[in-house]
């Protein structure tokens, strides 16, 4: 009988953990009218945000060159290469951008906000705010959801303008397509509302889930050295596969067929 | 709390991404080249659109006035009626405009051509819910390459 008990306890843990996780939400949704949370939200934006900055423009500088370089050496071939300015475009607008971004932000900021809140937890600073009588989820979590659900589309969008900037940089600069094509032809098949708001729908999305998840992990954790260390890792284990998982049925519902 | 430092910073990405937005905005996407302003439908029944899609462009003499909004098939005699949404700005067509569906270079996407026709006194505008009676289908390569192989023969 022990196989079947210990099938119900793991199903009962996993519904318990849904439910810390709705709670964790909840207190972190509820706390967004407060004034005084501002400065903590900004204090936390540049946390999340700022400091993630340098790794998201580099990456998307170099998606972008990449992107151009492989285009061009497929479109050539084909006299198309007038086509590199949307194919670069539309990939990073539509994918790359959003997908890109939410990994690293996983691994730059999720992983520091499970940390950060994980040793709170182990060093018994949350359970010390509570003693008096300072909610920690409205005072630490809170912010730190906000900020990481502000700053990642604005990182998308970032990564986005760099990666097809880019793309101008190697196409134009460096194999000589005709810079008015690249822009131009990018100009007429990349929609407004289709492809970039879509993508930074994609990317809201994905910085709901991967903060939910970091902070989540962080409350949650077992507050010792190993806890904190497996707390880390699922946070960027989770965080990816959430990611990659929803992007599939974001781009169903968005680009799939009608 | 916040030291002016951080908030310095916190305002500098703000203000990045503000202008990567624009920058996407301006330099990338088109919001429509028609405009989001008002538009009226007019249909026009092709023999075969090719590979005419919904969203396809529609164009006089080069310059975008509207989008193709909806192909179906006419249930009666199965041809397919193709719903063009053309920005109010242009509404003086005359009934005898012609549309036809071409191609924009040699691999290029199909649109609709509109080319308007003359206007006499007695030659009304077209209006929303009119079908163009004047149509040419697109030029399908099968078609084309069936007719040359026909004509040689005959010779």
């Amino acid at each position: 009988m022990d196989w079947l008990a210990n099938l119900g306890r793991a199903t009962l843990d996993r519904f318990a953990a849904v439910g810390r996780a709705s709670y964790v939400l909840y207190g972190a949704l509820i706390a967004v009218p407060q004034l005084k949370n501002i400065p903590l939200t900004i204090r936390q934006m540049y946390v999340v945000g700022v400091q993630s900055l340098s790794i998201i423009m580099v990456s998307g500088l170099f998606i972008g060159m990449v992107m151009a370089l492989q285009g061009y050496t497929i479109l050539v071939d084909y006299g198309a290469e007038g086509s590199l300015g949307p194919m670069v475009a539309l990939s990073i607008l539509r994918e790359l951008g959003p997908v890109v971004t939410a990994l690293l932000f996983a691994g730059r900021a999720g992983s520091a906000l499970t940390a950060e809140i994980g040793l709170m937890k182990a060093t018994e600073q949350l359970s010390s705010l509570e003693m008096m009588a300072v909610d920690p989820l409205r005072r630490i979590i809170a912010p730190r959801f906000w900020a990481g659900i502000i700053s990642m589309p604005m990182l998308t969008v970032i990564f986005s303008a760099i990666g097809i900037l880019g793309g101008h940089l190697v196409g134009v600069e460096w194999l000589g397509v005709d810079a008015g094509s690249y822009w131009s032809i990018m100009q007429s098949t990349v929609e407004w509302n289709e492809d970039v708001m879509n993508g930074v729908i994609k990317s809201v999305v994905f910085a709901f889930v991967v903060t939910w998840i970091a902070i989540f992990k962080g409350y949650d954790s077992i507050p010792t050295s190993e806890g904190i260390s497996a707390a880390t890792t699922q946070t960027v284990v989770y965080s990816s596969l959430a990611v990659l998982g929803l992007d599939f049925v974001l781009t169903a519902i968005m680009f799939g067929i009608e | 709390m916040t030291s002016r430092k951080t908030e310095i910073l916190v305002g500098l990405f703000v203000a990045l991404a503000i202008a990567a937005t624009l920058m996407l905005a301006m330099n990338v996407a088109n919001q429509g080249s028609v405009g989001n302003g008002e538009t009226y439908n007019l249909y026009a029944k092709f023999d075969n659109i090719g590979g005419l899609k919904v969203r396809s462009s529609v164009k006089v003499g080069g310059v975008t006035i509207g989008r193709v909004e909806n192909i179906h098939l006419d249930p009666e005699d199965f041809t397919p009626v193709v719903t063009l949404s053309i920005s109010k700005q242009y509404i003086e067509f005359p009934e005898t405009s012609s549309v036809s569906i071409l191609t924009s270079g040699l691999l290029g996407e199909q649109y609709v051509g509109l080319q308007p026709g003359f206007s006499i006194d007695d030659i009304e505008n077209l209006a929303d819910g009119d079908y163009i009676a004047d149509t040419k289908s697109a030029l399908v390569l099968e078609d084309l390459i069936g007719q040359f192989l026909f004509s040689r023969d005959s010779e």
